[in-house]
């Protein structure tokens, strides 16, 4: 049926038509709607049925369960801000996530889609796909208090320097995703860290309820940065319920996520595993190091469930374009991000989240593990040939 | 006086603003473009004490160039700027002590820009004073409206003024605006930099080849 409609608008597309401008707009939509029935027309090719298109709706996918738990955990600590925990509904305290999330979905998508079509049409290129997940990892790794404008800047910045000017989809450095909060959490650091942003206070479309301006709540993690002890139950750790950005806060959903992206293979279980014992292995060593700070003293499992290093071992480091390409690359790689992620967290209390900077480094250094790992290769195999002609 | 604005004279004092700027094409003293332009203050006044120090060691050097051992040359000129360095540093001190203490070591440091050392090894070496004078004064401008633009831009979104005056409307900062902290950081001055050589870049396309 959407063949048919896609079909009968086809002719006013092509050169000629009178919407000739929206060409790169049209065939987007057609190739994400449906998988393109272009075949290549000289030689042999094969072709896996899954494009990158199909790539990226599954990691989509894999995305929601991180993003319906998100939107509970706004209404819950809306409930729990105005005191009206008892008398919240499960769906009420969803529905009101609904209404504060799907604002910074639309926000996100239009920006960054906005500029891949302009930059696309501009080019005469076809519309590349790869701002389908960003656009959604976007408005999860955000605190809900962001405004959307900001979300807005930093998406227009992510999209035009840190994708664009590298070319584009799969040409990137730096993961667009990352470099958004990175964006925000330099320029704009009253509104991305702290003790209020972590908790929306206003009723949004008659949900929710009216709290007291001058409730604030903190992370864990910044609880811990602060000196604090972490009071956060551990069950609540890996359920979720707790502050944080958006999409990161539960476990359970990101390992739902993570089955499903290593299911379809498209995240390498290499790096995921090794960012994990990369941190553990860290966090460990802080802990039984006995240095004085609040964050060294937490135990190495809570700080692999808190703040978003789950989520940034799932979603970020395993992200194919930007990560290492070779197995023994994917090992080195992702255990230095889990080194590094816990090495900011305990050593520096300026940022008491480690995640965002440790992926960020390890994405320009990614590169250079690769050429690492083929030259020893090639070296190993040069070596092995001069011994097999001695003999 | 009109041999004084020759058309070989003008083509040496336009070419630095344009086509051949020492900032946007040769990438010099960019370090200093960074570190000065917060706010545009200071970035006026670094690109003015740039300009007098070119223009005038151009033309010290200038006068020089029969007599300095080539072997020494590189010594001569040290001695030259670090002199004309000296006296700017002392005369903003003496007239202008906030912007000289915002500036700190960049004034002193004006002594290793890249730009006064490659005009006078690439130009005051060889010309006479008046053109050298001119290629100092056309380099000059050219680095101070490069730093002029990027410490209006960093200074208007990062601190919401201009020379501090208050430009940015304090209703837009109660609807929920917020100064972008990124602006005042040397990073933010480098993607500024590269969108400046970007759109210099992307209008003398044609020129440049």
């Amino acid at each position: 049926m959407i063949k048919k409609i896609l079909d009968k608008m086809r002719p006013s597309f092509q050169d000629g038509g009178k919407l000739k401008a929206f060409r790169s707009v049209f065939e987007g939509m057609e190739t994400f709607l449906l998988v393109p029935n272009t075949t290549s027309k000289t030689g042999v090719s094969i072709h896996d049925a899954i494009d990158s298109k199909r790539i990226m709706s599954f990691v989509v996918i894999a995305l929601l369960p991180a993003l319906f738990f998100g939107m509970y955990n706004i209404g819950y600590w809306n409930a729990v801000a105005s005191g009206h925990l008892a008398d919240a509904t499960f769906f009420g305290m969803f529905f009101y996530g609904l209404a504060v999330m799907l604002p910074k979905i639309v926000v996100s998508y239009a920006v960054g889609l906005g500029i891949e079509f302009i930059v696309a049409q501009w080019k005469h290129e076809e519309i590349q796909e790869g701002y389908l997940v960003t656009g959604l990892l976007i408005p999860l790794i955000v605190p809900v208090g962001c405004p959307l404008w900001m979300l807005a800047v930093a998406v227009a910045f992510s999209v035009i320097f840190a994708k664009e000017i590298y070319g584009g989809t799969g040409m990137n450095i730096f993961n667009p995703a990352l470099v958004a909060r990175a964006f925000l959490f330099f320029a704009y650091p009253s509104k991305m860290s702290g003790d209020s942003v972590w908790v929306n206070l206003d009723p949004v479309l008659g949900l929710g309820f009216q709290a007291s301006d001058a409730y604030t709540m903190a992370t864990p993690l910044g609880h811990a940065a602060a000196g604090h002890p972490v009071t956060t139950d551990f069950s609540h750790m890996i359920s979720g319920l707790m502050p944080g950005s958006i999409g990161e806060t539960s476990v359970i959903a990101i390992a739902i996520g993570a089955a499903i992206l290593l299911w379809t293979k498209i995240a390498s279980w290499r790096t995921m595993s090794s960012v994990f014992i990369g941190g553990a292995v860290t966090a460990f060593l802080f802990n039984v190091s006995g240095m004085e700070s609040g964050v060294a003293a937490m135990p190495w499992y809570h700080h692999l469930v808190l703040g978003g290093f789950c989520f940034g071992a799932v979603f970020m480091a395993t992200d194919p374009v930007t990560s290492s390409r070779t197995a023994s690359g994917q090992y080195v790689y992702g255990f230095l991000i889990g080194v590094l992620a816990i090495v900011i967290r305990v050593l520096n209390p300026g940022y008491p989240e480690g995640m965002m900077l440790a992926i960020l480094f390890m994405n320009m250094f990614a590169p250079l593990i690769d050429y690492c790992v083929v030259q020893r290769n090639i070296s190993r195999r040069a070596r092995r040939a001069k011994i097999s002609q001695k003999n | 006086m009109s041999q004084l604005f020759s058309k070989a004279n003008r083509q040496v004092f336009a070419t630095p603003l344009g086509l051949n700027h020492p900032v946007l094409v040769q990438v010099l003293g960019i370090c200093s473009a960074l570190a000065v332009t917060a706010k545009l203050e200071p970035a006026i006044v670094m690109g003015l004490s740039v300009t007098i120090i070119t223009s005038f060691s151009n033309v010290a050097i200038s006068l020089l160039r029969k007599t300095i051992p080539m072997r020494i040359r590189i010594i001569v000129q040290l001695v030259v700027v670090a002199a004309l360095v000296t006296i700017v540093s002392l005369v903003l001190k003496a007239f202008a002590y906030d912007v000289s203490v915002q500036l700190s070591v960049y004034i002193g440091l004006i002594i290793t820009n890249c730009i006064l050392m490659g005009r006078l090894e690439a130009f005051a070496m060889m010309n006479g004073p008046w053109e050298s004078f001119l290629d100092g004064i056309g380099n000059g401008i050219g680095y101070a409206y490069i730093l002029v633009i990027i410490g209006g831009v960093r200074e208007l979104f990062g601190a919401g003024t201009l020379l501090d005056h208050q430009i940015i409307p304090t209703s837009l900062y109660d609807a929920g605006y917020v100064n972008n902290g990124m602006m005042t950081m040397p990073a933010m001055a480098m993607i500024l930099l590269g969108c400046v050589i970007w759109a210099q870049r992307a209008l003398t396309k044609d020129e440049q080849k």
